[in-house]
This record gives C-alpha cells, structure tokens and sequence, in this order.
C-alpha cells in the first residue's frame, strides 16, 4: 500500500497442498505480506498440487508459498515443482513453510524450490526475502 | 523487549486483557457470594470441581496422544504405555483416515501411516486392540467428521471380545465445528455433520451409556490462535449447538448432558488458565441449569481434558519444553482436571518418541505421587486474586458468547468465516507480539542462544506402510460378500437420505468390511462437501 503510483503491486499465492489441516502459520503469513503492503491469495485447504499451480497461473502471482505441517513437504514440494516446470512457471519464487527439518533444506532445494522459512522464522524475514527477490526478477525482464 | 529503568513490573496485562493489580485482598471479592458462587466441591455450580473428593479419591486419568504407522505398530505402543502405568488411550488417526479416505486413494498418497495409524476397515481396528481389554480401560478416538465409522467399528470390536455394549467407556472428539475453525479435518457441509453428531448422541444414550459421543475441543481453537477467553466462549456456544440438536429429537438435557466431554488447552499465565477453568465450570453449570432447565447435578459438570498444548511449546532449546511441560501439567491439577496429557517436547518437530513420551507421563505421575496435588482440593480456592480473577474471565466469556449469539450462532459465523477470522488475526497480533518481544517466551525472543542445534530424534515415516494398507485393502475385497457390503451401503444411503438414525446402518456395513472410505463417499453423496469461506 505504500508503494508509489505505477509500480505493480506483488501478487502472492499462499497455499495449503495435501490433506494437512494445520493453517495457523499460513494465515499468520498472509496477515503479514498483506500488511507489506502484498496482494495475497490464499488457497484454504486440501488443495491438490495442480488445483495450486493452476490457481497461481489464473491469478498471475509472483510467488507460490506452500505451508506444510504434517511431514510430506518432501513429495508434495517434489510434485509441485514437476507442475511448475510443466506449466512454464519456473519465473516464480516458491517458498515452502512450515514444519521444515533442517536435514530436508537442501533436498527440497535440490528441487528447484527458491527458499525455505521453517516454524520460528521472523515474519519481516519473509517479507524482505519476497521484496528483494521479486525486485531482481523484474529487473531481469 | 520493552526495557524500563528498573526491574519493575510496571503493566500487566492477560491475554484476555484484564488488567492485574499488584495486590489483592478482600474487598477485591467483597461481592462474590460465597456459597451462591464459589460453593463446595462437587456442589453447584462446581467451581471448585465437579467431585467433592477429587483427587483424594482418585487421580485424574493420564491419557497421551499415541499413534502411528499401521494398527499392528500402534498396539505395540499401547500396550508398552499401558504397561508403563498410563491409565487410558488417545489415539492418533493419520490424515487420510482423519478425512474418510482409503489408503488406496490416490489423495491418500504419502500421508498413509504419516501422523497416526491408518484404518481402512473394522479388520485394522482388531489388530489395533488385540489382547487389550477395552472394558477396563477408556478410550478416546481423535477422529471428527467420521466419527460415526469409527465408533461402529469400535463397537464391533468390543462385541468381538464379548464385551456389552454397556460397558464400553471412551469418548470420540467428533467436535466438527472446531474442524472448521481450527485443525481442518472437515468433509461434509456443517448442518449434515451436525446431524451426525445428533444421531450418534441419540444412539449412545440408548445403547452405550457410558460412553462420551463428542468432546468439544477449545483446545484447537486456542492453538488456532484464540484468547483463553474465546477459546472458553466458542466451546461452550458449540457445545450449545449440538445440544440443541439433540433436544430437537425430543430428548431429555438429563439423558445425555452428563456425557458432554471438554478438551481444553493449557499454555500462557499460570493464574489466568487456573482461573479460566473455575470460572468455565461455573458458567458451563449456570448454563445447563437454567437455560436448559436439566435437574440432574451431573448434567452441570464441566468435565474435561485440560492438556499441556504445543501452542506453548517451542522449537528452539527444545528441552526446555520439559520443564514447560511440567508447569502445565502442575494447571492442570491445579484446574481440577478429569483428565490431562501432555504435548512431549519434541512434538514441535515430530511424532514423540518413545522417551519423550515417557517423560511426559512421568512429569504427570511425579504431580500426583510426589509433590502434594492430590491432597486437598481446589488449593487455590478463596485466594483474593484467584476468585477475582474467576469472576473477571467468567464475565468475559459471558459476553464473547453475547457476541457469537447476537450474529446469529455458531452455525452461522463459522459458515460465514467470522470465527475463524477472528481466531485468525489473533494469532497474527500473538505472533506480532512475540516476534517484537512484547510476549517473553525464552529461548525465542530472550535467552537466545545462536547455536540452537535441536537434539530430536525425528520419527521414522515408513512408507511400506501404504503398500502393506492397499495389500490388506485388496486381500479383505476378495474376501467379502460383495453383495452384502453393496445391500449395507445402499441402505446407510437410504437413511441418510431421510432422518433415519444413520448409526445401525453404519454397523451393518462395517460388520461387512465395507471401508472407511466407502462408507463416507455415500455421505458426500447424499450430502455434498464443505466450501471453506476464506476466514481471515
């Protein structure tokens, strides 16, 4: 909101993949990139890998952020990023959140995912990372 | 963190936002009538607790969530927490069985056996109690929108082991309005999910009398992001929804109120959670009395499950969740609970393991052997600040309810979203709290420590675990009497087309091995899923 006249607003998708139910930590983030002043989707829950990547496609965000608690960011990261790739999507950042052991960082880096921000992260951590990423990524266009 | 020039407390204010003096005496309860108000214990209106003895005549039941894997895994664990001296079961579902889905559904795909144990039809629940006796021991089964299922199958179970009916003693969550708000385990539209809940009170007051058909949960609202003061509120209005639908059958409140079950959440300020809980049962007893008009004294008890909550629990420094733990568990007893567990410390990371779970149950039995709090009850009865505070946090969960009922009730504000908006922004502005430093929480925001390596021991996902699932799921559909199972489903169909009680028919079909899954697709046929209004 406080982004000067003609500068786009960034569009952020926050999504809940799987059948995890835990979607405090997801809200929380959408509050927060909301009050940055971010345009902000968020899916609600059960949504399927390709119901996310479509959505992120429709609405033409900048950034796709999964929340996952129950324990399978692994496969459910793997398959969304195979989505993403298929669907020509690869100009977004995708950040996974959530209940993130350290072990996995690279793992879920090895696919393609841009960042990761497990429980305990500092919300203005978040906010800076989608601000400065988004920004060099306009600038390579 | 807000620093003054001194050491001094200059402002305290709760979560529920009163206002603490830094003293208090008697004419801060000058007004409160004692014997209308506070009572004696096991006397209206129960503030003081629900038995007149407590815990001098027993200690409250020590029941730890445990789960996982398939049923075979899971009875291991029973079986070695029984042994270690716990009293009752909690068991952990995993999503997919949570959500009504078979472990061969392709939705079902890397959850199976994740976060609980995987049931697809009544031969899993066999395996899970093999050569335990469920008649002498409570059960809870952690499972909301197919309840129904699940108690059918535990039933059969039970008549398996030739155990009455009469004698089964449990409880099954089966609280789906806070699904919708926090937790997410929905399927069915609200109104339908309701009238399952009526149609599984109707049939356990005829039939399982001593069992407890749905525990209304402030504890996942609170995790949600709740104040104890809503947390308190949107229990008691949810537990007011499906009274009302039990009394639309034409019901008695004295038949089936003495079997309403509570689970509370425990985190945040001693004083506030001790006082949360006195001034809940007083309420909860006022409000059965004399709006519902019930004659029976045990209609009016709050009883509950008040555990120690992962909300409070942090990943960084994670053995200091122990000591967390420990003050918790000393609420709880404090509260007068019926029942407590904990969450174990490495819970913030992962399923417990079997240490971390022991140590939980311990840290309970310590309380109760050790330390005193089984002597006398309600110690903490006829403190100027303790009675108070009671009757400030009973005001303010009167007036929370107020404002759920002027908007409608709970149907209405959780199928709009309001409620989880609410309970949403709460947890942004908790969140904002912490992260500033306004909320101290050690090892987070005070007394960092940069090399924080966490010493968890993380527990193994088996994802053999589906593929021995879908082999057993094949073997039982080559073994059925498929006619039968198609005549079962049919007929479950039927009556829940109609307001035919659903229950008899649910039992049917699991006696013919139909599966979890199919038994809820006819549901979502006959009543269609949930659209999640965007609560935020």
């Amino acid at each position: 909101m406080n982004e000067p006249l003609g500068k786009k607003r960034i569009r952020v998708l926050i999504a809940k993949p799987g059948l995890d139910g835990h979607d405090r930590g997801a809200k929380v983030v959408v509050h927060a990139l909301k009050d940055a002043g971010m345009e902000v989707i968020y899916t609600g829950l059960h949504k399927t890998v390709d119901e996310i990547v479509n959505t992120a496609l429709e609405e033409d965000v900048d950034v796709i952020g999964l929340s996952i608690y129950s324990g399978a960011h692994l496969p459910l990261s793997k398959e969304l990023m195979e989505s993403v790739r298929k669907k020509g999507l690869t100009d977004k950042l995708v950040l996974v959140g959530g209940n993130i052991p350290q072990r996995d960082v690279k793992t879920l880096k090895d696919f393609g995912v841009t960042e990761i921000f497990p429980v305990g992260t500092k919300l203005n951590e978040i906010v800076d990372f989608i601000k400065e990423r988004v920004k060099e990524q306009d600038e390579k266009i | 963190m807000k620093k003054s020039k001194s050491e001094e407390l200059e402002e305290v204010i709760l979560e529920s936002g009163i206002k603490v003096k830094p003293v208090y005496g008697p004419e801060d309860t000058k007004n409160l009538k004692h014997e209308k108000e506070i009572g004696q214990p096991g006397e209206y209106p129960f503030t003081r607790g629900i038995h007149p003895l407590m815990y001098r005549k027993r200690p409250w039941t020590m029941r730890q969530y445990s789960g996982f894997g398939t049923a075979k895994e899971t009875n291991e664990r029973f079986k070695w927490l029984l042994e270690q001296g716990q009293t009752a079961l909690n068991v952990a579902f995993d999503l997919p069985t949570q959500l009504g889905l078979d472990s061969d559904d392709h939705f079902a795909e890397e959850e199976v056996g994740r976060v609980g144990m995987a049931i697809d039809t009544l031969k899993d629940l066999e395996e899970a109690f093999a050569g335990i006796p469920i008649d002498k021991i409570s059960t809870s089964l952690t499972i909301n929108p197919v309840a129904s299922v699940m108690l059918a199958m535990y039933l059969v179970v039970a008549e398996e082991q030739g155990i009455p009916w009469d004698q089964v003693r449990g409880t099954t969550q089966n609280d789906i309005l806070k699904e919708y708000i926090g937790r997410g385990t929905w399927i069915f539209p609200v109104q339908p999910s309701i009238r399952l809940i009526g149609d599984m009170v109707e049939f356990c007051s005829k039939n399982v009398p001593k069992f407890n058909p749905f525990s209304v949960c402030g504890y996942h609202i609170r995790e949600s992001g709740a104040t104890p003061i809503q947390e308190m509120a949107y229990a008691f209005e949810i537990a007011i929804t499906y009274i009302q639908e039990v009394l639309k059958r034409g019901i008695n409140i004295d038949d089936f109120a003495g079997r309403i079950a509570f689970n509370f959440d425990i985190h945040g300020n001693l004083w506030e959670q001790v006082a949360k809980f006195r001034a809940g049962r007083r309420l909860w007893a006022k409000t059965i009395k004399e709006r519902f008009g019930a004659k029976n004294p045990r209609s009016m008890t709050l009883r509950m499950i008040a555990g120690g909550g992962g909300g409070g629990l942090t990943i960084q420094q994670p053995e200091n969740n122990i000591v967390r733990g420990a003050y918790y568990a000393l609420i709880s007893a404090l509260s007068g609970t019926q029942t407590m567990a904990l969450c174990s410390y490495d819970e913030a990371y992962t399923i417990p393991s079997k240490k971390a779970a022991l140590i939980s149950l311990r840290t309970m039995q310590i309380l109760a052997d050790e330390m005193g709090l089984r002597d006398t009850v309600d110690p903490l009865g006829g403190s100027y600040y303790i009675e108070w505070l009671t009757n400030e946090i009973e005001k303010k969960i009167a007036e929370c309810m107020g404002k759920v009922e002027e908007q409608g009730g709970m149907v209405k504000t959780i199928e709009s979203g309001y409620i989880q908006g609410e309970v949403s922004r709460q947890a942004y502005i908790h969140e904002k709290k912490i992260q500033s430093g306004e909320i101290t929480k050690i090892g987070v925001n005070k007394y960092v420590m940069e090399e924080d390596k966490a010493e968890v021991e993380f527990h193994p996902f088996n994802p053999r675990v589906a593929e021995e699932q879908k082999r057993k799921l094949k073997e039982i559909k080559t073994l059925r009497k498929k006619n039968e199972v198609e005549e079962a489903l049919l007929r479950l169909k039927k009556a829940a087309q109609t307001k035919e009680n659903v229950m008899p028919h649910i039992l049917k079909a699991v006696k013919e091995y139909a599966t979890l899954g199919e038994i809820t697709r006819v549901f979502k046929e006959v009543f269609g899923e949930f659209k999640e209004p965007i609560g935020l």
